[in-house]
């Protein structure tokens, strides 16, 4: 008998042909050769092939997305494949994955610190990227257990070590029990400032099923922040066509909805104490919200009768981010929405940096009609109260300061 | 006005090639765009990002037939834009001008070449 041959599966790479070495076995025992056989249904996978595929795409500027985006998760024709990078126009989000880093510490530690180094910020709440999206998953155990794992993964290997980091923790909000244990586990964890809820979901936030997850969090004082979201599986939505159109609206549209029932439901006054942060929604849907809810409350308070005062008051009381902020060339109307929502305390700066409408402190800092102190009172005054968080510099803020010989406290 | 400043020789400058020069502390970016060579301060009037550092891009537009009906995009080749990497902001590299809105402009400065190189005026 000849000597066994010895093979290293783990090893040995994948080939077809080896793969299917028992099919050819099968095929020659019945004799196959003697005879045609048609396969009516057969695949390839075409993915590996996609970019010369696109080639073949007659619109040029439709070519340029699809090669861009490529075909498989998120690809251009995924229900949330966009072209939120402006097909390569955004240069940080192609080039992000060749950013060499040192060993350590954890690449995303040091990637947030060289941004907000550069910017100037010293301590930023972070949220994950693409895992927003589990909000919109069918399987809501996936949701769930993404959840858990994203928040674990965050608190172990980020927020334990780093003061300058924190987060508002994701809620699976289609999972009310979930939250709840969320909350329960995670909420006096180190860094951990609030929980988060991302808007594109499909349960309405007056639901009873969530009475309790929202008393807990007012008696622990911790917020909770609504952030805004796109998907293009909304019915209305999907009548769009181009991102600008699907990001404008969806950023905006989700946050209003969430915002007119909780007031319509009169959660303001069920939670007085329950801090809501809106993010991501820019700040001109404020006023308008403002306008459109208090004139129909002034005729139909009935239908809104947990309010005591006009919808607007509540929202002035209520917490915003700052990003992104329309200002394209109208400072007047600017200033009026400052003024209507009252910014001064409310309104918190946000960069949602790396994403292509990020907005630099210079935003805030800029504005000619705020006073020194407003300037500093939004960019991180606000957040440093609200969050009750300890006055930190960046190192790198504290040796200029040493070098200048300032030793005073930062304000 | 301050000497003309020899920045590169013309054969370094290929067409449809961008560099960025620190003289001083001002970043210009220098691009070679139908044969003429144009010069820009690196800063964006948006919110300041590094625009000659961005990709060339032509202007897109959408394809519409005369009984109004949308046929597909294109790239108008012969509008050839820099794109500022930061959001996305377009400006005809031609003239420094915004795609749509002339008023946002980047800082031109004058450029001239000769005898194989190429000089920016600050
Ligand atoms: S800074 Fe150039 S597009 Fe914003």
């Amino acid at each position: 008998m000849s000597k066994p041959m010895a093979r290293n599966v783990t090893n040995e790479g994948f080939d077809t042909t080896a793969h299917l070495r028992n099919a050819a076995a099968q095929a020659a025992k019945r004799g196959y050769d003697d005879f045609m056989i048609v396969d009516v249904d057969a695949h390839h996978y075409e993915t590996e092939a996609f970019s010369e595929i696109a080639d073949y795409i007659d619109d040029p500027v439709l070519r340029r997305e699809a090669k861009f985006q490529g075909m498989s998760r998120g690809g251009i024709a995924s229900m949330d494949g966009s072209y939120q990078e402006m097909t390569g126009r955004v240069i940080r989000y192609p080039e992000r994955k060749n950013e060499k880093v040192p060993p350590e510490p954890h690449r995303d530690i040091t990637l947030m610190y060289r941004w907000m180094d550069a910017m100037g910020v010293d301590v930023a709440c972070m949220f994950p990227t693409p895992m927003l999206n589990i909000v919109t998953c069918p399987r809501i155990e996936v949701e769930v257990a993404l959840a858990r794992a994203y928040n674990r993964w965050l608190c172990d290997n980020i927020l334990k070590t780093e003061n300058r980091l924190k987060s508002m923790l994701y809620l699976p909000f289609n999972d009310p029990a979930a939250c709840v244990d969320i909350v329960e586990k995670f909420g006096d964890k180190p860094g951990v400032i609030g929980f988060m809820v991302v808007a594109t979901h499909y349960r309405s936030v007056h639901d009873n099923a969530y009475m309790k997850l929202y008393s807990m969090l007012q008696e622990r004082n911790l917020p909770l922040a609504f952030h805004a979201a796109y998907t293009w599986s909304d019915k209305q939505l999907s009548l769009t066509n181009r991102f600008m159109a699907v990001h404008a609206l969806g950023f905006t549209w989700h946050n209003m909805l969430h915002m007119t029932n909780w007031l319509v439901n009169g959660m303001p006054e069920r939670f007085p104490k329950l801090k809501l942060i809106w993010i991501e929604s820019g700040l001109a849907w404020v006023p308008f919200l403002m306008q459109r809810l208090d004139n129909e409350f002034m005729m139909r308070t009935s239908d809104a009768p947990l309010l005591k005062r006009k919808p607007s008051d509540y929202m002035r009381e209520m917490y915003y981010t700052s990003q992104p902020m329309e200002m394209v060339d109208n400072l007047e109307a600017l200033e009026v929405t400052f003024k209507m929502m009252n910014a001064k305390t409310q309104l918190l700066y946000s960069s949602d940096y790396p994403h292509w409408d990020m907005d630099l402190p210079m935003t805030i800092y800029d504005l000619p009609f705020l006073d020194e102190q407003g300037k500093r009172d939004i960019l991180g005054g606000n957040a440093q109260r609200l969050f009750n968080l300890e006055t930190a510099l960046a190192p790198g803020k504290l040796e200029r300061r040493a070098k200048r010989g300032v030793k005073a406290a930062a304000g | 006005m301050s000497e003309p400043v020899l920045v590169c020789k013309s054969d370094d400058l290929k067409e449809g090639a961008v560099q960025v020069f620190a003289i001083g502390d001002i970043e210009i970016g220098v691009i070679r765009h139908k044969g003429n060579c144009v010069a820009y301060r690196n800063v964006c009037p948006h919110q300041g990002g590094p625009v000659c550092d961005g990709r060339l891009m032509p202007q897109v537009e959408d394809v519409i037939d005369p009984n109004g009906l949308f046929v597909c995009q294109n790239f108008k080749e012969d509008d050839m834009h820099i794109v500022c990497p930061w959001h996305g902001y377009e400006f005809k590299i031609a003239t420094g001008e915004h795609a749509v809105d002339p008023n946002v402009r980047l800082k031109k400065y004058e450029i001239t070449e000769r005898g194989g190189n190429i000089y920016v005026t600050l």
